[in-house]
């Protein structure tokens, strides 16, 4: 599997800017001793593989692992993702066990938050009915009512919506098309005896854990 | 604050580069800055950029990827082919307008 970024248009000269000239570092200008910036040099003729330094010296690279099926544990990876792809970094997602189902077809749309195990639940509503209980955790035990996981995962997609944040399908479309690398777990799939036809097409292969332990060379890990 | 100066158009920017001021900016401007940035600024490249400008007006952010596929009609396709790296920062760059801060 290849894993090469999209083409960049045809190159035009680049010129130098004048003299004083204060201008972003949009990460690829030539860097004169190819170091990785905020990274500190290595000290010449030591093993680049030596005393806390990564051998792998290639353009920066993340790999996220989704092993959550909740609406609230889809999100950080999407977003810290598609945040990465924009900032010219290789961006690869492996989809596993319950994180599955934010791409497979027939789940990705009805992914649910519940509030039973997440003490820090609480709605910034609230305070217009006394101010400071927009701070209070919400009981434990409310959450267990009938239908108030529905009511929750309203309430998160509507926050969400008024933030223009897309739902889970329209994120997968966006990072399909800013270059994410996605894929989903082999075992998770037989397990979950989940069909190719029903990934989100973003999905680029069903790989073993090994695969991707190959494909993340070099990356930061971000675990979800 | 610095003030940067090229081929007689001078702009206040931030420590990192980015305009302060939108009203220094100008399409002529615009076309002194791609070069710096390896881009030659055609009709494809401005269109998403005179989006930005209309967008943000005078004091609203600078739109993000998202609100310009949703509100501008851009394809993100599209905009990374244009503007690859990054194309938030760099479209904010050349149309003149502040760093971006949405997070989508």
């Amino acid at each position: 599997m290849t894993t090469t970024l999209t083409p960049s248009p045809t190159p035009v000269t680049r010129t130098s800017p004048p003299e004083g000239f204060v201008m972003p570092d949009f990460g690829d200008r030539p860097v004169a001793s190819g170091a990785v910036s905020g990274a500190p040099t290595g000290t010449p003729g030591t093993d680049p593989a030596g005393a806390g330094q990564a051998a792998y010296a290639g353009p920066r690279k993340m790999a996220f692992i989704c092993s959550k099926g909740n609406l609230d544990m889809a999100y950080p990876a999407l977003i810290m993702g598609n945040a990465a792809l924009s900032e010219g970094v290789e961006v690869h997602i492996f989809f596993t066990f319950w994180g599955l189902d934010i791409v497979n077809k027939k789940t990705m749309k009805d992914l649910k938050f519940t509030m039973l195990g997440n003490t820090a639940m609480h709605m910034p509503e609230l305070a217009k009915l006394r101010p400071g209980w927009e701070h209070k955790s919400l009981p434990q035990g409310k959450g267990g009512l009938p239908g108030m996981t529905s009511v929750a995962t309203k309430m998160m997609k509507k926050q969400m919506d008024d933030l223009d944040i897309p739902d889970v399908p329209d994120f997968l479309d966006l990072l399909q098309a800013a270059g994410a690398h996605m894929y989903a777990c082999r075992l998770t799939f037989d397990m979950m005896k989940v069909i190719e036809a029903d990934l989100h097409p973003g999905v680029e292969g069903v790989i073993s854990a090994s695969d991707f332990i190959e494909i993340a060379e070099g990356a930061q890990i971000v675990f979800v | 604050m610095p003030t940067n100066t090229i081929n007689g158009h001078t702009f206040e920017v931030d420590g990192e580069g980015f305009f302060t001021v939108r009203s220094q900016w100008s399409e002529d401007l615009a076309h002194e800055l791609a070069p710096l940035i390896g881009v030659e600024l055609d009709e494809e490249h401005l269109a998403p950029l005179r989006f930005m400008r209309a967008d943000a007006g005078e004091d609203r952010n600078t739109p993000t990827l998202r609100r310009m596929q949703t509100v501008g009609g851009f394809e993100v396709r599209d905009l990374y082919r244009l503007s690859p790296g990054k194309p938030a920062k760099k479209m904010a760059w050349l149309a003149g307008l502040p760093k971006p801060v949405g997070c989508v």
